[in-house]
């Protein structure tokens, strides 16, 4: 498959297609041009290695959406056994923009829900680019309360630009839908654990993300608004976005360090993109970390841990 | 000094109130055009007497509005660190504040009162489109789970007037945060067994709608009022259609069942007191304790 390189990574980009280009002539035989090929490749790594150790928070928001990024569907096929999705709100529609389902998780029986951006031009239609509507967030509320009626602990994987922005989604409620996901999530008396995979779209986010421990990948993002739309709302100037998105504190190093996240997991050099498979299994590791510390927990206390966890974001700094 | 503060001073003042007073003298009704006598908006509760449109009013009004002669104390909102990001855009947020905090003399956009309600003590909590749009940052969810806290403490139902254009985007992630802070609040007052109300005011938006505004054991809205998640703007933007007549306005939130009901400013305390005698008849109710098995949410 070919990669697919961000405006960024133009340099990146440049050594890497010599290098094929090194590969392809060579054949494999040539000893001085397998040189050229290890000093080459020792080049583009290191390179790639500088570029990601300082990444803007505009490049993160790129990051964040790369095409390629590893996706709901990934990690779930990756992560979860026998994975049995489960549809609809039981109200008005099933919206696939939230996928969600039963599955064993590392030997556990687990709910698993999020945010199912979808591949490809039909996938992405699909699943309206992980857009959801109130139809996602009630059926997202349906399965939380569906684990919590068996014990299950809930996983929440997040990943959209935010809730969708339509005739129809405000019609059907679409405040009131990511209110009650926000309820929901806070009066869960089982183990709910987040982890913010790629994009955490402001309230379209947290509807399904207000959990015991909220975790983030290293180049996700998680932000009150899309970059873009605090430019225009702010700046007045959809182009002043990287400015906006330095300013909003919106990485996952900003938000550990504002106590908005519990923790950080590293990505491989130069992206989950670019190792989806590593990338997978750090997330599930960390998934099995909070769980392992959360299930023995009694249910009531996991609540309100919980609660008091969002209580105390008052801006107040504690010991 | 002297000469400075007995002649040029009381001059600079003088020609600050000419400027002033004609401008308060009338208000234009933003619903029909009409320019109304102030006087005569304010004895109509700022509901225009051509075209009832509801004007937005600031939270001392509002407040006036609710516990009319009875009177009421405030009850004091606790700091809250201010520009938690150090965020600036075309202007510094510590500015912005400073700025809008002269006309409120430091009160952020929601304030917290207790009074009397045809003899029942009650919270309510109310939201100022005037400061920074309604925005919920830190002070807004501070404000709000003090409001909470006191119900809870007083075993008192708590009102919520709400009016904001969403989160306050200069306070970043932790001003997203007080959606779900607002919503433990919520939970707290439900789980004492105390009235949640909230009226919905023009305008109503983004994630203060997403959270406490839409949770309440009664919703009512003012008419005309916009009440939505996402913005009109950003909807047409998006979809790139004409929005239909009245969408997201309190009438069109009523028929798509959204809403209990759209009440007439003038009948709005007549209503809440109403809704809070029947809810509580003979004072407030503990929660039941919960069935050890079974379905806890059928």
């Amino acid at each position: 498959m070919a990669q697919t390189y961000l405006d960024f990574e133009k340099p990146i980009a440049e050594l890497e297609g010599k290098l094929r280009e090194l590969e392809q002539t060579a054949g494999g035989n040539d000893i001085n041009i397998a040189d050229d090929i290890q000093r080459l490749k020792g080049k583009a790594e290191q390179s790639l290695r500088t570029l990601y150790a300082k990444l803007t928070p505009w490049q993160k928001t790129q990051v964040a959406r790369h095409p390629d990024r590893p996706h709901f569907e990934d990690y779930v096929a990756a992560l979860v056994a026998d994975f049995t999705a489960l549809a609809g709100d039981r109200a008005f529609a099933d919206d696939q923009a939230i996928s969600g389902g039963l599955g064993r998780f590392r030997g556990r029986s687990v709910m698993v829900i999020g945010h199912d951006k979808g591949r490809g031009t039909d996938g992405r239609i699909k699943h309206n680019f992980g857009m959801a509507r109130p139809e996602g967030y009630r059926k997202a509320v349906r399965l939380m309360r569906l684990a919590e009626r068996f014990g299950l602990p809930v996983l929440t994987l997040i990943d959209t630009a935010g809730a969708y922005p339509g005739i129809d989604a405000e019609e059907h409620g679409q405040a009131e839908a990511i209110a009650r996901g926000i309820d929901c999530c806070l009066d869960l008396k089982v183990p709910l654990v987040s982890v913010i995979l790629g994009e955490g779209g402001s309230g379209g986010a947290v509807a399904i993300a207000a959990a015991n421990q909220t975790m983030m990948l290293e180049h996700a993002i998680y932000s009150v608004a899309s970059p873009e739309a605090c430019a225009s709302i702010l700046w007045h100037a959809a182009e002043k976005a990287r400015e906006a998105a330095d300013a909003l504190k919106l990485t996952a190093a900003d938000l550990l360090a504002l106590k908005v996240v519990d923790r950080v997991i590293a990505e491989p050099v130069g992206g989950a993109h670019r190792q989806p498979e590593r990338t997978i299994a750090a997330v599930g590791d960390a998934i099995e970390d909070s769980l392992k510390a959360l299930c023995g927990i009694a249910p009531e206390a996991l609540r309100e841990q919980r609660r008091r966890k969002f209580l105390d974001i008052d801006g107040r700094a504690r010991p | 000094m002297n000469w400075i503060t007995n002649q040029v001073l009381p001059k600079i003042r003088a020609f600050r109130q000419r400027k002033d007073t004609p401008d308060n003298l009338w208000t234009k009704c933003p619903g029909c055009g009409q320019m109304i006598f102030h006087g005569e908006m304010a004895a109509a509760l700022w509901v225009c007497p051509q075209c009832d449109h509801h004007l937005r009013i600031g939270a001392k009004e509002r407040l006036g509005l609710l516990f009319g002669e009875a009177g009421h104390s405030r009850i004091a909102v606790p700091a809250v660190p201010t520009d938690p990001i150090r965020f600036r855009d075309s202007m510094r947020y510590a500015e912005r504040l400073r700025q809008a905090w002269q006309r409120t003399n430091g009160e952020d956009a929601l304030v917290v009162a207790e009074g009397d309600l045809d003899g029942r003590r009650i919270v309510a909590a109310v939201q100022d489109f005037g400061f920074l749009g309604g925005s919920m940052g830190l002070a807004v969810g501070e404000g709000f789970v003090t409001a909470a806290k006191r119900a809870v403490q007083g075993r008192m139902p708590l009102i919520v007037f709400s009016a904001s254009g969403g989160a306050r985007m200069q306070e970043g992630m932790l001003s997203l945060m007080q959606m779900p802070r607002t919503v433990v609040a919520v939970q707290r007052l439900r789980e004492a067994g105390l009235p949640f109300i909230v009226v919905l005011t023009d305008p109503t938006t983004g994630g203060v709608t997403a959270s406490f505004a839409m949770l309440g054991d009664i919703a009512l809205a003012e008419p005309g009022a916009l009440i939505g998640f996402a913005g009109p703007r950003v909807i047409q933007q998006t979809i790139r259609q004409t929005l239909p007549e009245g969408f997201q306005r309190a009438e069109y939130l009523l028929e798509h069942g959204m809403l209990d009901m759209v009440v007439h400013r003038r009948d709005l305390r007549a209503t809440l007191s109403r809704l809070v005698g029947l809810l509580l008849p003979a004072g407030p109710r503990v929660e039941q304790p919960e069935m050890a098995a079974g379905p806890q949410h059928p």
